[in-house]
């Protein structure tokens, strides 16, 4: 279990962007241990950009944004970041499992040699994803939803505090749809914060808190006041079905 | 005639180890060019070393301290272009690629043998090479083989995602850098042997062979030193018996291996999803170990 500290992420009137250019601005919010931030919104509403930033890819245009207690990017140990389309890995020769061991580079660095424990979270982490029947063939391979579990694997495998996931269902089927909800119920049980951009509505039912985004902060607070129908009309021009 | 030729002549067994050293150093460059998508990169700072050394010759100096002055120039130009001007990298590399070419062709005219020179230079003089070239050459694999065992880790995500790398607090930049500054190493060294223009056929044909092959970056590095080794002996051989330019034989080996064995993994691909449908395959079970 990992030791309730006050606040995992914090943003002050934070502005988000590519270069000088915000896309969202004045981004206020406070997450704990154990909680779920659920970020949706349609392509280029700025999901991505913000969990760039707090993965440390991007820097902040404007306001203030601490992760752990600390400036965004400079925690890699603590922190793990699944891109929206992780890239490459179809043309490169690699095994399933030397991609999902590369979770624990941040923990072993240039020199540190791997221990039993860091093979047995390896293990671990493709055993929860259910991709270990598939550890020795090449990634390029894969299915999409397979290269796309793979990739969860290696996230877990980092054992961090703070899991940012870009579209982590994207790819994945109803099975996998459903492995990844429970991934990320068991990650909460453990005290991680978890912050998710997706485009589901439903992914957001189990969330302490939902933004709604469309270039800016549509609305942000408990799933029952975020997803009102007048956010979400404002967001996608249509309402859920009640 | 297999082995009497490399007998009978200091020069062949000499060329032999220059290019077996070679082959060995653009092996592990090589793996990461082609992983890593720089073969563009790789082909501008093998033509950017032109001017360096041309300029060497022409006062007189050694050709490796010009080339190295060259890459140096080149490196710096790239990343200098593309982050201040807006530009993407294959624009940049390509208008310093074509400047330092013409800026080396004008330099090398000054010369009084300028043809030979420059087909020295672009096509290199392997036939021509003496122990201290080995030495060189030797010390060059050294020194790339223990930064690429050093960096794998960074350079193993740089090939996956740059910002793989980065989340996994390893500044992008440093080892992208680094990895530039081995295939630098691996052009100046070269460049004696097989000449700036065919030593990108040495860092790419052999490990695109082995990339078809592995499912480990150790085993493409593997795969490549055996092919680029292979090939060296073979167009040594071909380049005595038949009088041909020995440096473009070589390449050329290396270029015709790589197309057998991309033709076999193809017909091998089609066999297997012929028979897919009739057949599952099973799939093994992890083992292994983290390197």
């Amino acid at each position: 279990m990992i030791s309730s500290a006050e606040f995992t992420i914090k943003t002050e009137h934070l502005a988000v962007g590519y270069s000088k250019f915000p896309i969202v601005n004045d981004i206020s919010l406070i997450m704990r241990p154990g909680e779920l931030l659920v970020l949706i919104g349609t392509n280029g509403s700025g999901k991505s950009t913000i969990l760039k930033t707090m993965a440390g890819l991007l820097q902040p245009i404007n306001g203030q944004l601490k992760i752990l207690g600390s400036a965004a990017g400079s925690l890699p140990k603590r922190v793990a970041y699944l891109p929206q389309h992780p890239v490459s890995t179809h043309t490169l020769p690699l095994r399933v499992r030397d991609v999902v061991a590369m979770g624990r580079f941040a923990h072993l660095g240039l020199f540190k040699k791997p221990t039993t424990h860091d093979n047995q979270i390896v293990d671990n982490s493709m055993h929860l994803t259910g991709i270990d029947s598939q550890a020795n063939n090449p990634i390029r391979d894969l299915s999409g939803g397979q290269q796309q579990r793979t990739h969860l694997a290696q996230v877990l495998t980092r054992q961090a505090e703070v899991l940012l996931l870009d579209e982590p269902t994207a790819g994945l089927d109803i099975n996998g749809r459903k492995l990844v909800a429970e991934l990320i119920a068991s990650e909460r049980a453990r005290g991680v914060t978890v912050v998710m951009a997706t485009h589901e509505l439903q992914d957001a039912e189990n969330a302490n808190t939902v933004m709604l985004l469309a270039q800016r902060v549509v609305s942000i607070g408990a799933p029952e006041v975020a997803l009102r129908d007048e956010y979400l009309r404002e967001c996608f021009g249509f309402t859920q079905p009640h | 005639m297999f082995i009497e030729p490399f007998v009978d002549n200091e020069f062949l067994r000499l060329a032999l180890a220059g290019g077996v050293l070679v082959a060995l150093t653009c092996a592990v460059a090589g793996t990461f060019v082609v992983l890593r998508g720089l073969a563009f990169i790789g082909d501008a700072l093998s033509h950017g070393v032109l001017p360096g050394i041309a300029t060497a010759m022409l006062l007189g100096v050694s050709g490796v301290i010009g080339a190295a002055v060259g890459s140096l120039v080149m490196m710096a130009g790239v990343s200098v272009v593309s982050r201040r001007f807006r530009l993407s990298g294959d624009t940049a590399i390509g208008l310093l690629f074509v400047g330092m070419l013409a800026l080396g062709v004008m330099i090398t005219s000054r010369s009084r043998t300028f043809v030979g020179d420059l087909s020295r230079i672009l096509f290199g003089e392997l036939l021509g090479v003496n122990s201290g070239d080995l030495v060189l050459q030797f010390f060059a694999l050294v020194i790339v083989a223990v930064v690429a065992f050093i960096a794998r880790r960074p350079f193993l995500l740089l090939c996956v995602d740059e910002g793989l790398a980065k989340t996994s607090g390893f500044s992008s930049r440093l080892f992208h850098n680094l990895m530039l500054m081995i295939v630098a190493i691996t052009v100046i060294a070269s460049f004696q042997t097989v000449g700036t223009l065919l030593v990108l056929g040495m860092l790419i044909a052999p490990a695109a062979t082995g990339a078809l092959f592995a499912r480990r970056i150790s085993t493409v590095m593997l795969i490549a030193s055996l092919v680029g080794s292979i090939s060296t002996y073979v167009g040594l051989l071909i380049s005595y018996h038949f009088d041909l330019a020995a440096g473009a034989t070589i390449v050329l080996t290396t270029v015709l291996i790589f197309a057998i064995a991309a033709t076999y993994t193809e017909i091998k691909k089609t066999i297997a999803d012929d028979g897919h449908g009739e057949h599952e395959h099973p799939h093994t079970h992890a083992g292994s170990h983290i390197r």
